[in-house]
């Protein structure tokens, strides 16, 4: 089966007063149709990056210097811009991060819905557009009376809702949620974070969850990568990940997890993130790596691949064999 | 809830008509200018009848409009006929009434400010919107930078400048006057055109003197806005740049514009006045200036009174209208 969603060589800088800062770092990923993808890393690894240089909404100073980003055999860095605005809530759809800020304060809900079906469909009759959107927003367990609502009316666990309901209005094959649940509570959460998971089930979409939180991202996620100063360092299934991760990064993180054995108290890891404007040579882990080697220090790790479909960059087990 | 709103704007605009007939109610008076001796004594220059028959016509005149009584005894009966919306007549010009005056002016007024204070606003909003707006070609971005060099400039500043290039070196306009000498007014298109012409110069001056600020404040509200979550997330969902700019962008841009529009507007009366008379246009602010000059207090307390009271509803108008333009702010 080939994946729905393709990242080749992707790369995206940053050129900043203090010079050019590479925010991705040559991303290779692979998502298959109703796979389940959790990002994490640090604040600042580029996750967000990552998400806006697939929908090709990189602003400037960024840009997308090389690479692919294919979904359903359609390469969209490679489209003109009108063909790529099509290409958005169509093929691949993004939910942002700060949901309570991203609709419209002075349109009702309905409409802006409608703007974007509109968008895509011009041609639609207005009732099929109104039963569209409505079906949509009941899909995310809203009632269908939200569509003649304002934001300012919605709770934060509605308006997080109605996002949603926008990102799968148009049914696309791949669906990036960036940090979907942070400013809510905790069990707003796991209820939005159960809606997306029944939504996808229903569509069988391809969904990359970005987010800090291990913990419930593991109850939602097939699969974590792990994303270190611009770059994957580790993709491997949950059950993997949090038996025996094999990066130290992600060791570092597993084990920074609160749980019974440390109870419940947060080890943060040692040293800081590097600063993407002077990211250390060879591996970028490797002044904070307990681990590290001579050779992390020059070499850059490549991706490769271990038993299970894993990837990991890491020269620990490059080295031995 | 709505009821008692209103009820409370209108005692508003009670209290705002009080405070102004107070307060413009002294400031004449302190001058010893009698605006009826002043007009007899010029006819008595003229005319010919004598000095001692003056003092006797000015006193029964002073009497016939209670002139004669304390101060605060015409403060009060000033008070009492406005209420019964009577304004009394010119001192200077009777038997004119000062409604009469106003009635007559106010269409030079109107058409020159409403005009001119649209237009700015239209022109100022939209170029400080495109200004902001990232994807706007770089030619439309740079129309906007010459108008912003003219804020802070006088509109009379403009209009003498105006007045004398345009109309007095180049004759290209008219030097002021609200339609040809030797043509009648009426209702025909001629006749229009002609008054247009004429009020050319001075919309421009008046124009010009306000664009820029609109400009500029638009250009900051529209960078505001322009990196909201929503304007972000437009993009996100397809749209095409038009509709992310008028539905996203230009709407919530406009919201507290709308709100300075109505506190412009008091701003701009002070400077039409002065662009009016310069122009010799019969509006409200040269007949002010005329009142003025002759101390002609009732014309005095009635156009300023009109045009308070005018700004004062506007702005309460403006303040029911804005819930429809933003669902946010609920009226209870
Ligand atoms: N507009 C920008 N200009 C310059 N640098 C930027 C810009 N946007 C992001 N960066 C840099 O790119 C890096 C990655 O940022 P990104 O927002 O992708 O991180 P993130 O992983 O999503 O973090 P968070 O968890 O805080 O959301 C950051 O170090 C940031 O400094
Ligand atoms: S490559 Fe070296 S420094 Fe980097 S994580 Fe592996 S062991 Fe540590
Ligand atoms: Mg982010």
């Amino acid at each position: 089966m080939t994946p729905i969603l393709q990242i080749r060589d992707l790369q995206v800088s940053y050129y900043t007063d203090l010079g050019r800062a590479t925010a991705l770092n040559r991303v290779n990923l692979d998502l298959n149709a109703g796979e389940k993808l959790g990002l994490v890393g640090e604040s600042g690894s580029g996750k967000s990056t990552m998400a806006l240089a697939m929908m090709r909404m990189i602003k400037a100073p960024g840009r997308i210097e090389s690479g692919s980003v294919t979904v359903g055999g359609v390469d969209l860095i490679s489209l003109n811009d009108e063909e790529m605005r099509l290409a958005r809530l169509s093929r691949i759809a993004y939910i942002p991060q700060g949901a309570m800020n991203s609709l419209n304060p002075v349109m009702r809900i309905g409409a802006q819905m409608v703007d974007a079906i509109k968008a895509h469909i011009p041609n639609m009759s207005k009732d099929d557009m109104t039963e569209q959107c409505m079906q949509s927003l009941e899909s995310v367990d809203l009632k269908r009376n939200v569509f003649q609502m304002y934001a300012h009316e919605l709770s934060g666990g509605m308006k997080q809702r109605v996002c949603i309901a926008i990102g799968i209005l148009l049914k696309p094959q791949v669906i990036i949620a960036d940090e979907p649940t942070s400013a809510l509570d905790v069990v707003t959460q796991r209820q939005v974070m159960e809606t997306i998971d029944r939504v996808q089930k229903e569509m069988g979409t391809a969904v990359i969850l970005i987010g800090h939180d291990m913990g419930l991202m593991a109850q939602f996620v097939d699969k974590v990568a792990v994303m270190y100063a611009g770059r994957l360092t580790e993709v491997s299934t949950v059950r993997d990940m949090f038996s025996k991760p094999m990066h130290p990064y992600a060791q570092a993180l597993i084990k920074s997890l609160p749980n019974l054995s440390n109870k419940g108290v947060f080890q943060g890891i040692a040293g800081l993130a590097p600063s993407l404007l002077r990211i250390p040579n060879g591996c970028a882990f490797h002044p904070r790596c307990p681990q590290a080697m001579d050779v992390c220090k020059t070499t850059v790790p490549d991706v490769k691949e271990y038993e299970g479909n894993r990837l990991v960059a890491c020269h620990l087990y490059t080295e031995g064999a | 809830m709505k009821l008692r709103l209103i009820l409370r704007r209108v005692a508003f605009l009670i209290m705002v008509v009080w405070a102004a007939s107070t307060i413009t109610f002294f400031i004449p008076r302190m001058s010893d200018r009698n605006p009826i001796r002043e007009r007899f004594a010029e006819l008595a220059r003229t005319g010919g009848f004598s000095a001692s028959d003056l003092e006797v016509i000015v006193a029964s005149y002073s009497k016939k409009f209670g002139l004669d009584k304390p101060l605060l005894e015409q403060y009060t009966d000033y008070i009492g006929s406005i209420a019964q919306f009577d304004l009394g007549v010119s001192l200077n010009k009777f038997p004119k009434t000062v409604t009469s005056i106003i009635y007559d002016s106010l269409p030079w007024t109107i058409s020159l400010l409403f005009v001119s204070a649209i237009l700015s606003f239209v022109i100022g909003n939209l170029l400080g919107a495109v200004a902001a707006w990232p994807r706007s070609p770089g030619w439309l971005r740079a129309v906007a930078t010459p108008f912003i060099m003219f804020t802070g400039v006088p509109p009379v500043l403009l209009a003498i400048f105006l007045l004398f290039f345009l109309a007095f070196k180049l004759k290209l306009f008219p030097l002021g006057q609200a339609y040809s000498t030797g043509i009648a007014p009426d209702w025909t298109f001629s006749f229009m055109l002609n008054v247009m012409w004429h009020q050319v110069l001075p919309a421009i001056s008046m124009i010009l003197g306000s664009v820029g600020g609109w400009v500029l404040s638009m250009r900051g509200m529209g960078i505001t806005i322009q990196g909201e979550d929503y304007v972000n997330f437009a993009e996100h969902k397809g749209l095409d740049g038009r509709t992310i700019f008028r539905n996203y962008y230009l709407r919530n841009a406009l919201l507290p514009q709308v709100t300075g529009f109505a506190l412009a507007l008091g701003s701009l009366i002070t400077s039409g006045s002065v662009v009016e008379s310069l122009y010799a246009l019969p509006g409200l602010g040269s007949k002010l200036g005329e009142a003025i000059r002759a101390n002609d207090f009732l014309v005095i307390y009635g156009i300023v009174l009109f045009i308070t009271m005018s700004v004062a509803t506007l702005m309460v108008l403006v303040e029911f209208l804005y819930p429809l333009l933003d669902p946010r702010i609920k009226q209870d």
